[in-house]
């Protein structure tokens, strides 16, 4: 059994308008009066809950049909109702703790929820971002049976973005690599090996922070010469990207050398005690950029590393965040492929629940709010579409939605708000415009 | 000799539910099935509807062969469990055949319960249990003029309206004062015996059968009123009983039912029960009673294959609830949870619909519609959780259906 696409619902985002019922009951029962819908939003005061079908794994309805009316679709997930089997018992929505399957006077049967065969009309009739039909589960049904790269039991903190990275992306790039791990929490947590054993399951070696283009440079020419297609891979931190390991970075880049380069950023040093690196925002506590009587968080901006890359005009440059896994793995995909050819480097946002104090159940939350306030953009480049938009940028939710969800910003001062804001329009406004320069190029 | 890992007797909800959590749990250890019927599993509770026509006897199975294998179990049907040896762990089967076992699930059921009445034995008459005796009573429809059917129960009903859909004059007849009498009080009765005599069929309430006797091809029964019925065809649905014979000399303690523990744990090592033939604690009070529902078996099921299989994500039988859903003539009647464990906080009652909601101490003890939309899973779990309503109550008295999706949202969404 694979993993299934599924309907899910943001209460926080709901503002009771009842278009997702109304879209519903022109769907199903060819009228808009909501009480056919088979989505049922429910005020509560100022909020909006939800009762429909959740597609369940382990089905209480099917278990309670006497008549093998209902069944999970074991290719979709879908729970499927057979009319001509149902005998009107209504003892599914005995089983049902989620009014999710319910008696419809107007027809004379039960109706339930069928994802409108993976096109749910609710979803796309809800302007407000509230109800989502989630594919993601395409990627396991993909890599599923991929060979996970890296040991069980590596040493990451709980909930780490990081660790999921690594796996996520060495299972899809595959066995024919050897990976550049250089100081962080990468080799930290033990991929590079410990006690005389490595967590990697492909070559691994542990450069220093300055030197891993200039190592995987070598290594990748050495197999070019054998004869051998093996993929050279870096999957190094924010430090050793933008900082210490710049030279030979920007050196392998403008070379057009055959590396794909994964940068994993937590916005600093998180692996040797949280220090700030060139990646960390403005205003944000580190151990060396403290808070206290004077000290109030760092006092410059971030430098736009993925930016950067895109001005050595290499084969490929993305930005990509683990909140948007099916993006994420399209990306992994074309810099996967633009190695073959030159230089692809792939920027990916990791939030860090010890370095950015933050509960460890939330990390792809962070993630995801990132992305939705536009502090984090997702975008792609190319040297012959130049750079595109992967989301748009428009109806951004509010900066201290991701502020306020973070304690290395619990600090700010609302001058510091301030800057951060007036910071984030020039960044999304030099994005917005790199996007349209492209559009005017193509045009 | 055969040898089992796991063997469940029984091929109904309870034992499928356990067969599934089992392997949810235990993908490879060996499992048998061995059922009287000779018959894939199908529910005792789609019969009424193989009676009237609706299911074709050969569309209610609820797993076929290919699940059987594909779950890796052996599967013996048309053959009844006749002695268990649980010292031994040995069950002996009809066909003579003897099976050892690590584990025993106990899932054989209920069957009809006949009545003491003088004569019965010596007239033709029909039970319900069986996908052998609803082919019977759908093959005896077309030629029914005069029924009688003894019991309104849920069988008793259901065949009742099926009857005289069919065109038969139908009367039933009960010794309680009312219809369902297990689930409804009087004023929602009266809606559905109102529905049941404006199709003709006579209800012969607070009447007892004194005897029975052999008239023409059918039988005529005589109540202790003085009442005489001919019947063409006549229906014993005076409730079921456990089906625990084949324990005697076991060593397992049975009461009504087979008595068992929270885990569904019978009395005697490696063996559990569950569904219709387990005598478990209630919900409402910790005695042990009988709660032959099929959500029931559904959940004890679970809980017994779980427990046999050492899955730790167990959870204890939290009690049984008295619930069910009817339909009749269209109409829909729910009930779900105990009429008098607490104080009636709302009730109305019309002729075409009814309401009435029990609290106890401002949680949720039952709730009870005839017409009236509200979902009974959902109400289900508000009284397993035993939710504090306080904070909603006027809401919930006034739109349970709504009030109660939104706890559900809130609370375990």
């Amino acid at each position: 059994m694979g993993a299934f696409n599924t309907i899910a619902f943001k209460p926080e985002y709901c503002d009771g308008c009842n278009a997702c019922m109304t879209a519903c009951a022109t769907a199903k029962a060819g009228n808009s009066d909501i009480l056919n819908s088979r989505i049922q939003i429910v005020a509560d005061g100022e909020t909006f809950e939800l009762a429909m079908c959740r597609q369940c794994a382990d089905p209480k309805c099917v278990a309670n049909c006497p008549a093998a009316a209902l069944a999970k679709n074991g290719a979709d997930g879908v729970i499927e109702w057979d009319g001509t089997k149902c005998v009107n018992c209504l003892l599914c929505t005995v089983g049902c703790a989620y009014g999710g399957i319910v008696h419809n006077a107007a027809v004379g049967h039960v109706v339930k929820c069928d994802t409108c065969d993976g096109d749910p009309a609710c979803v796309k009739a809800c302007e407000r971002g509230a109800l989502k039909y989630h594919t993601t589960a395409n990627i396991y049904n993909e890599v599923g049976d991929l060979e996970d790269l890296f040991v069980p039991g590596l040493a990451g903190c709980q909930g780490c973005n990081t660790e999921l990275i690594m796996r996520h992306t060495m299972r899809r790039i595959g066995p024919d690599s050897v990976l550049a791990a250089p100081p962080g929490c990468i080799p930290g947590m033990g991929s590079v090996g410990y006690n005389g054993l490595t967590g990697t399951k492909v070559p691994v070696f542990h450069p220093l922070l300055t030197n891993t283009a200039s190592m995987l440079t070598g290594i990748k020419r050495h197999y070019k010469r054998q004869g051998r297609e093996v993929n050279a891979v870096a999957l190094a931190g924010d430090g050793g990207t933008a900082d210490v390991g710049f030279q030979s970075l920007s050196g392998a880049a403008e070379r057009g050398e055959q590396i794909l380069f994964i940068c994993v950023d937590n916005e600093g040093y998180m692996n040797t005690g949280m220090q700030r690196s060139g990646c960390t925002p403005f205003g944000a506590w580190t151990s060396t950029t403290p808070v206290g009587e004077r000290g109030k968080g760092k006092t410059q901006d971030a430098k736009n590393l993925p930016l950067l890359m895109m001005m050595h005009n290499c084969e490929y440059v993305a930005t990509a965040s683990t909140a948007f896994m099916e993006d994420l793995y399209e990306k992994l995909d074309r810099a996967i492929d633009a190695s073959k050819r030159g230089f692809a480097y792939l920027h990916i946002y990791s939030p860090c629940t010890t370095g950015w104090r933050f509960p460890s159940a939330e990390n792809i939350e962070v993630a995801r709010k990132a992305v939705e306030t536009n502090f984090v953009m997702l975008w792609e480049f190319n040297p012959r579409d130049g750079l595109r938009l992967s989301r748009s940028l428009d109806d951004a939710r509010p900066i201290d939605e991701y502020l306020n969800a973070l304690g290395k910003y619990r600090h700010l001062e609302p001058e510091q708000v301030g800057h951060i804001e007036a910071t984030l329009h020039k960044n999304v406004e030099l994005i917005r415009g790199f996007a349209e320069g492209r559009r005017h190029a193509m045009a | 000799m055969t040898q089992t890992e796991y063997l469940i007797v029984g091929a109904s909800h309870a034992a499928l539910s356990a067969l599934q959590a089992i392997r949810m749990q235990d993908a490879e250890g060996s499992i048998t099935m061995v059922t009287r019927d000779d018959a894939l599993p199908y529910s005792p509770t789609v019969l009424p509807y193989v009676v009237s026509g609706r299911s074709a006897p050969e569309r209610v199975a609820l797993k076929d062969g290919a699940w059987f294998e594909q779950n890796k179990v052996g599967f013996i049907r048309g053959a009844a469990v006749t002695k268990v040896d649980a010292a031994a762990k040995r069950a002996k089967l009809s066909s003579g055949e003897e099976i050892a076992y690590g584990k025993l699930l106990l899932a054989t059921g209920a069957a009809p319960i006949l009545p003491p009445i003088p004569g019965l034995k010596d007239v033709g008459f029909h039970v319900l249990r069986t996908l052998d005796d609803a082919v019977a009573l759908n093959r005896a429809l077309p030629t029914t003029k005069q029924a009688v059917v003894l019991g309104a129960g849920l069988v008793g009903m259901h065949a009742a309206e099926n009857l005289a859909k069919a065109g038969a004059q139908v009367t039933v007849v009960e010794m309680q004062p009312r219809v369902l009498a297990g689930y409804f009080d009087a004023e929602a009765a009266a809606i559905i015996e109102a529905a049941f005599a404006a199709k003709g069929v006579k209800l012969l309430l607070g009447a007892k059968v004194s005897r029975c006797e052999t008239a023409g091809q059918g039988a005529r029964v005589t109540t202790d009123n003085g009442a005489t019925l001919d019947a063409d065809l006549l229906l014993v649905a005076a409730g079921v009983a456990p089906v625990t014979d084949y324990l005697a000399g076991s060593g397992v303690a049975v009461d009504r039912g087979v008595l068992v523990d929270d885990t569904m744990r019978a009395s005697a090592d490696g063996i559990w029960a569950a569904g219709d033939v387990a005598q478990a604690k209630g919900f409402y009070d910790e005695a042990k009673t009988l709660n032959g529902i099929l959500p029931s078996a559904v959940e004890q099921g679970r809980i017994a294959g779980q427990s046999m299989s050492g899955d730790a994500a167990i959870r204890p039988w939290p009690g049984g609830v008295p619930l069910n859903t009817y339909t009749f003539f269209g109409q829909q009647a729910v009930s779900v949870g105990s009429q008098d464990a607490g104080e009636v906080v709302r009730k109305e009652a019309d002729a075409q619909h009814y309401l009435k909601i029990v609290m106890q101490d401002n949680r949720l003890a039952g709730i009870f519609g005839i017409n009236v939309p509200f979902d009974p899973g959902v109400m289900w779990e508000i009284i397993l959780r035993r939710i504090d309503l306080a904070p909603v109550r006027e809401a919930f008295l006034a739109d349970p259906q709504k009030t109660a999706r939104t706890i559900m949202s809130r609370t375990w969404r």
